[in-house]
């Protein structure tokens, strides 16, 4: 502190001595100077890709576009009156799909909440071995998504797997089940994500707990509350800011994950486990029909805009009452 | 925090996720030295693993290095990601010099206009098209325009069969009609071991077979203008057949329905778990995977007997790989170089020896290898009960949508659910429907 102090001391006396013209930057625009490759980047990286995106939803750009996408013709809406014609085969199979990834979202959002909270609560007080417990329940959130979900896809083949040999030698079944085809296949999806993403939860809330001053907890066992008390009382109301954005942040992520279940079921999967973002993938780049796999991302964004405002809105009028 | 700061921060987030899904491209690699360049090489999987292609076409390429100078660089490519990743190439423009395709994409392919076309002088620089045998030549793209690729390797269906369990289960002659098929493939199933083994996971096998059956069926996935008719009674009746193998006959393993890498039925075959499977030539694979000379048999596929109104006697597509140029290659003559290379008479005889295809230059049909009792099996198929996949730009399109629904078709099959004639009307008309028809 008391550095930081004399720094600030020796240069401002020399500061009125230089003249105005060099310190042109000193006037404010300093930051904006330096922020304006992050600016330049984010345009690239972001904000260009995504405009991109919303003019080719308005493309009619297929195979034989691709090589010249100037030339593809104007196509208006008529792509998204395809996406979301709900009689025709097209908007059914995104309505099926859509539906498909709400579900699969709630019950790995919940899931992770629920086991991220748990852990989270048990390694709050000191024990002995407590780094080693926290460090394994990080694990699969460490390891590489490819090698971690392709060690799924083989533990859950049917022939070979070893879940169906653990299940046999249990007697828990009697022929062996598909894991990932048919309708099994959705909650193979639904374990494997809530596996890898309950660890992010946990890490988040464990950092949220830490601030969380011990004295609080002391005044609440003096008042006669037991450790769900504490929970209820102390341990909830004060990580409530950390919630709001985890919960969104999970939502989010598992909404638009890819990697798991293009790792778990490659580029067909299973329709029970058509998830949105593999589904728009099928469209744009199996199919080749860039354009109406630009609709479906563009609708997709307005919905998670709407989501995301509605849930920011509601949080609002939540901590206003609070 | 303030409520507006979040809410801007989470905006921008959901918005760049929803959306760098569409916008994102692919890459290849492309080198353009003067002196002497090395070439990029897309090969396809044509031997039992692609470790095994990269061993066969090592020796092949030190070769072609030593005469020219020229180096190649070789990145062997699983059939179920060639069509995407050669497709994505032709987006960005950056792909490899030379590339190996499925010979029935030839004409979508063409169409995209990535690729070089073979004019007259380019086909004389590589040794002049009349080298090539005929039928070879005509699945190079579409009529009436300069092919955009030249024939690699030649193949066709067959019906493997192992001859021991034949023999063992009192069977004296492979079948010639389904009904015959079936009943064999009945009595050979028993005790984990099945009748017949199918690739049923994987896109090219079950859209060849549903083309195969179709025609036999009097049937057409494109009327003669060109538009797509995929849910025709024909083609839904050839759809049935297939998935009736594993539904009704039982004579398929239904873990098959997972099989998606395109070797996993050929090793059942090899390996005794299975004593028939639909493939094209594979001698070279089966030897490597330990399977006895003298326990494989070939035959053309069955045929329905009486053959329906309309029906053709077809058993095989005209199968085959074909290579190809790309135009955007900053090394245009040593990829000419490399292609001549590559369809000269000894490179032909040695290549298709080891994977057992066909040669696709006549001169190399003088080699005694290729007068083996299997290899005439196949060129008589190829010459009398083959017939070529439509010759229309949406024919990738068409093998992905279709392909795809009978893979979902198959997985319902073997998770117990039953598939109607209803249900594979909807899954074609759906598939239709992907291609704007």
């Amino acid at each position: 502190m008391v550095d930081t102090i004399r720094v600030e001391q020796g240069v401002t006396p020399s500061a009125p001595s230089s003249p105005p013209k060099r310190r042109w930057w000193r006037r404010g625009s300093l930051p904006y100077v330096l922020l304006i490759p992050a600016i330049l980047l984010e345009l690239l990286i972001h904000i260009v890709p995504m405009l991109a995106g919303v003019g080719i939803s308005f493309l009619q750009l297929t195979l034989f576009y691709l090589r010249n996408w100037r030339a593809a013709p104007f196509a208006g809406f008529s792509n998204y009156a395809v996406a979301v014609n709900f009689s025709s085969a097209t908007g059914q199979a995104l309505l099926h799909s859509f539906t498909v990834t709400i579900i699969y979202t709630l019950i790995v959002l919940a899931g992770a909440w629920l086991f991220g909270m748990a852990a989270a609560v048990l390694t709050q007080r000191a024990f002995r071995g407590r780094g080693a417990v926290r460090t394994l329940f990080l694990i699969p959130y460490a390891l590489p998504v490819f090698a971690s979900v392709i060690t799924w896809n083989f533990m859950l083949q049917r022939d070979t797997g070893m879940v169906n040999q653990l299940l046999l030698s249990l007697h828990l079944v009697g022929s062996r089940p598909f894991w990932l085809i048919g309708q099994d296949s959705f909650w193979s999806l639904v374990v494997v994500q809530l596996w890898r993403t309950w660890p992010f939860a946990f890490l988040i809330l464990t950092a949220g707990l830490q601030s969380i001053p011990a004295d609080l907890y002391e005044a609440a066992s003096l008042d006669g509350a037991g450790i769900l008390g504490q929970v209820r009382h102390v341990t909830l109301p004060l990580i409530r800011p950390v919630n709001r954005v985890l919960l969104l942040v999970l939502f989010l992520w598992t909404f638009n994950d890819f990697s798991v279940p293009f790792t778990l079921f490659g580029s067909a999967p299973p329709s029970q486990a058509d998830i949105i973002s593999i589904h728009i993938y099928e469209n744009s780049f199996v199919s080749w029909n860039f354009g109406t796999g630009s609709a479906m991302s563009v609708l997709l964004l307005l919905f998670l805009l709407v989501v995301t405002l509605v849930y920011l809105a509601l949080g609002r009028r939540g901590a206003r009452h609070a | 925090m303030r409520p507006t700061k979040l809410s801007t921060l989470a905006c921008a987030a959901a918005a760049a996720a929803a959306l760098s899904l569409a916008a994102c491209g692919s890459s290849g690699s492309n080198s353009g030295s003067s002196a002497k360049p090395t070439l990029t090489y897309w090969a396809s999987n044509q031997g039992t693993s692609l470790q095994d292609d990269q061993h066969v076409l090592a020796p092949q390429i030190a070769k072609f290095t030593k005469q020219t100078g020229i180096k190649v660089k070789v990145t062997v490519i699983p059939w179920t990601t060639l069509l995407t990743q050669i497709t994505a190439a032709t987006v960005s423009g950056k792909g490899p010099d030379v590339l190996n395709i499925g010979n029935t994409w030839s004409a979508s392919l063409q169409a995209t206009g990535a690729f070089l076309p073979f004019t007259s002088s380019v086909m004389n620089t590589i040794g002049g098209s009349s080298r090539f045998l005929a039928g070879s030549l005509s699945a190079t793209g579409a009529a009436g325009q300069p092919p955009t690729a030249v024939p690699l390797y030649s193949t066709a269906y067959g019906l493997y069969y192992n001859k021991a369990e034949f023999a063992a289960a009192g069977i004296s002659a492979p079948p010639a009609t389904w009904s015959e098929f079936v009943t064999d493939a009945k009595k050979l199933t028993k005790g984990g071991h099945y009748g017949l083994t199918l690739e049923a996971g994987q896109i090219p096998e079950n859209v060849h077979l549903a083309f195969e059956l179709s025609q036999q069926q009097g049937g057409s996935f494109f009327d003669s203008a060109g538009k797509p008719t995929f849910d025709t009674p024909q083609n839904v009746a050839a759809v049935k057949q297939m998935i009736d193998f594993m539904q009704t006959d039982k004579i398929v393993n239904p873990s098959d329905a997972q099989y998606s890498k395109g070797t996993e039925a050929l090793t059942d075959y090899a390996t005794g778990k299975s004593a028939m499977v639909f493939w094209q030539t594979a001698s070279g694979s089966l030897a490597k995977l330990g399977m006895k000379a003298s326990d494989i048999g070939v035959a053309p596929l069955p045929l329905p007997d009486p053959m329906p109104a309309g029906g053709k006697k077809v058993t095989s597509m005209v199968a085959g790989i074909n290579l190809a140029i790309f135009k955007d290659s900053k090394n245009l003559s040593a990829a000419e170089q490399f292609v001549k290379f590559m369809t000269s008479t000894p490179t032909q005889e040695s290549l298709n020896h080891t994977y057992g295809s066909l040669p696709t230059v006549q001169a190399a049909y003088s080699d005694p290898a290729f007068n083996t009792p299997a290899v005439k099996t196949f060129r008589s198929i190829l010459s009398t009960t083959a017939a070529p996949m439509p010759a229309v730009a949406a024919e990738s399109q068409f093998e992905t949508a279709v392909g795809t629904a009978i893979i979902h078709l198959y997985a319902s099959a073997a998770t117990g659910k039953t598939v109607t004639n209803a249900m594979i009307g909807q899954a074609l008309s759906q598939a239709q429907q992907q291609l704007g028809g």
